[in-house]
């Protein structure tokens, strides 16, 4: 076991602020006195407004990667993934920190970088595999290979242009897989193609790590796929690592850090959303067991409102959105006496109906059955997670919803 | 004995990625591993552009045949002295040389802004860009220049053509570093000026009417001979003209001076290469 990518302390601040004429000055000077090997005279300037003109994307980031093993880097969007890939690929430098890496690396951060269009598919499997770093004579030995996974072979003389989207990125991902890297830097390309070619890049990735015992570095959004080819999960958040753990365990963590985005609201009785007939003082969310909120599982919200008057026939009407707008369904209580006070609601959604995403809903108070009393907008706004733990397929799950049915088969 | 064996248990670390390296790292070993690819770019520079033309790579010629009978009549027009030598090939060897140099400033000069979409997702050195442009249109250069041979064939009795043909190599060595050179200041600048993108093509055409190509340097007074000799590319396009024709205006010193120029300028471009190639993902 030895270690192949060290981390140490890498920093990456960007200057924010627009470049114009001012710049040319400035720049000048700090050219000047980097040649003599001066101090930037310009640098201390912008120290100075540390938090208006930086932007810090990642913070004293350290971790190792061990020979052989498939590292996952997870976080939401911002938390510095893309930036850290960059760094580790060369293609940006860091601003402070080292990395130190043994073995040849190849990066893929997109498919099909360096395609010519005007180029035959022919021409553009050379190119493109120079680009990513193989030498012609590599290129060469993998080229039937390459051309029978990609499926593309009747059009290999063709120009790329004339190739439609899906044949496009079978042939760019097709090259890229065919790549002998020590290290391979590998940036989300799953979300490309059918099910079908999703299906094979997933075994050819499995097989370039188990099966040829290289390193992988795997940045995804996908948290299904991330968990089935990754040994051990680096957890980015705000430019920061949080955790550096096993698969389930980090990932979990991820969930629970970003589940509690919206998640519970408590008002005072003076500022509490509402009118004159009815305030809402708070709403949660309640989770049947565990602390992830996921498909499997049961989830209640909690509400606590408050009347001024008394309501015969009282009852609530819950409304489910996505996080688009789109209706998912609506739901009734039965209609009660309700007394002038505190009232306290419960509503509970079952396991295994609703699909993965980000939901909100609406509250709305209605007496007799007709007249309504208040609604309440967006009141809490939460992410459902998925949980395929069984599942060989991890691409997305369309629907409203995704409910569990009794199948006879 | 231990201490050995520790020795070759500390891994070997093959890339270090640090903050900031020196300006003038130049990093030949790592070009050389990436021959494949600037080959494959010079192949796709020169193919591509040719691609669903009907005269396909015949542009190369056409292009300085058009431009030549513009200077021909404009020659005429103006009563422009071409040295005693036949103004087709005067005007044709000015232009063939000129449009190398142009080619390769104008060309490199976009580097950073036409690759940007590439650069930011993979890395290979960068100068690997620039010097395939310079590679592809020294093809061009060639294509050029031998269809200078029918018109020297044709006019044979009217021209000298001698030793100084030797030269040749370093002629067009002069040229294109000094064109790379000065593409390599102007890309790396445009990444945070663009306003140069827009300066460069005006430039190139006025520096043009600044080098002797369509007047020779001999007919300007003698007074003023030393300003035009500022102009690096100008004893270069006199001594190619006289190696080829047997007619130009260059000095040993003159000469030195563009090699110098050249070399120099390279230099600073190379640096400026390297400075801007470590920031513009970030700028761009």
């Amino acid at each position: 076991m030895s270690i192949v990518v060290s981390v140490e302390h890498v920093s990456k601040s960007y200057k924010l602020g627009q470049i114009g004429a001012g710049t040319l000055n400035e720049d000048i000077q700090s050219f000047w006195a980097r040649l003599r090997g001066k101090e930037d005279p310009t640098k201390k300037i912008h120290d100075q407004h540390e938090d208006g003109s930086i932007h810090v994307a990642l913070r004293d980031v350290s971790f190792d990667v061990i020979e052989g093993e498939v590292l996952g880097i997870v976080g939401k969007n911002g938390a510095g993934k893309s930036t850290l890939l960059k760094i580790l690929s060369s293609i940006t430098s860091p601003t402070s920190g080292t990395i130190k890496m043994r073995g040849r690396v190849a990066s893929l951060l997109e498919v099909g970088t360096g395609f010519h269009p005007e180029l035959s598919g022919r021409e553009n499997i050379f190119l493109n595999g120079a680009i990513l770093g193989m030498t012609r004579n590599e290129v060469a030995r993998k080229f039937d290979e390459i051309v029978e996974f990609s499926g593309v072979s009747k059009f290999i003389d063709t120009p790329v242009k004339r190739y439609s989207s899906g044949m496009y990125v079978r042939l760019a991902f097709a090259v890229a897989a065919h790549l002998e890297p020590e290290i391979l830097i590998v940036d989300e390309v799953l979300a490309v193609g059918d099910a079908d070619f999703q299906k094979k890049c997933m075994g050819k990735m499995k097989d370039v790590s188990v099966g040829e015992g290289r390193t992988v570095l795997f940045v995804s959004h996908n948290m299904e796929a991330v968990k089935n080819l990754c040994n051990r999960v680096v957890l980015l958040d705000k430019g920061g690592v949080i955790e550096i753990g096993n698969p389930s365990a980090t990932i979990n963590t991820y969930f629970r850090r970003n589940s509690s985005l919206f998640s519970h609201i408590k008002y005072e009785a003076e500022n509490a959303p509402g009118n004159d007939l009815i305030k809402l003082l708070s709403a949660d969310i309640q989770l049947s067991e565990g602390d992830v909120l996921d498909i499997r599982h049961a989830f209640t919200f909690n509400f606590v409102f408050i009347l001024s008057q008394n309501f015969d026939e009282f009852n609530y009407s819950l409304n489910m959105y996505g996080v688009t707008g789109e209706h998912i369904f609506n739901s009734q209580s039965v209609s009660f006496k309700a007394q002038k006070g505190q009232l306290k609601a419960s509503c509970t959604i079952p396991a295994n109906l609703m699909n993965n995403g980000d939901y909100t809903f609406s509250i709305m108070a209605v007496n007799k059955n007709s007249i309504p009393l208040f609604n309440f907008t967006d009141v809490l706004r939460f992410e459902i997670f998925d949980d395929r733990q069984h599942e060989k397929w991890f691409g997305e799950i369309g629907g409203a919803v995704r409910p569990k049915l009794d199948w006879k088969v | 004995m231990a201490t050995m064996e520790e020795r070759y248990n500390e891994p070997v670390w093959t890339k270090i990625i640090t903050p900031s390296e020196s300006l003038f790292r130049f990093n030949f070993r790592e070009l050389w591993q990436y021959r494949d690819l600037i080959i494959l770019f010079i192949k796709r520079d020169f193919v591509s552009v040719y691609k669903q033309t009907v005269l396909g790579p015949l542009w190369h010629i056409i292009q300085p045949l058009f431009t030549m009978s513009v200077y021909l009549i404009l020659g005429r027009v103006a009563n422009l002295p071409t040295d005693g030598i036949p103004p087709t090939l005067f005007y044709l060897s000015g232009i063939v040389l000129w449009n190398y140099f142009a080619s390769c400033l104008t060309k490199t000069s976009g580097t950073f802004i036409g690759s940007a979409q590439i650069f930011g997702k993979v890395y290979f050195p960068r100068l690997a860009v620039p010097i395939s442009v310079i590679v592809s249109n020294l093809i061009s250069f060639f294509l050029q220049f031998v269809l200078l041979i029918p018109f020297l064939i044709h006019n044979y009795d009217r021209i000298h053509p001698n030793i100084y043909l030797l030269t040749l190599p370093l002629i067009i060595v002069v040229i294109a570093m000094m064109g790379l050179g000065f593409g390599l200041v102007v890309s790396s600048l445009t990444i945070r000026y663009r306003d140069l993108v827009f300066l460069i093509a005006f430039g190139v055409q006025l520096g043009m009417y600044l080098t002797p190509i369509i007047y020779p340097l001999s007919k300007i007074p003698v007074k003023y001979q030393w300003l035009m000799s500022l102009n690096p590319v100008t004893s270069i396009i006199e001594m190619f003209r006289y190696a080829l024709l047997g007619q130009g205006t260059f000095t040993l010193q003159s000469i030195s001076y563009s090699i110098v120029f050249s070399v120099v300028l390279l230099f600073v471009g190379v640096l400026f290469f390297n400075q801007a190639e470590r920031s513009f993902v970030d700028t761009v």
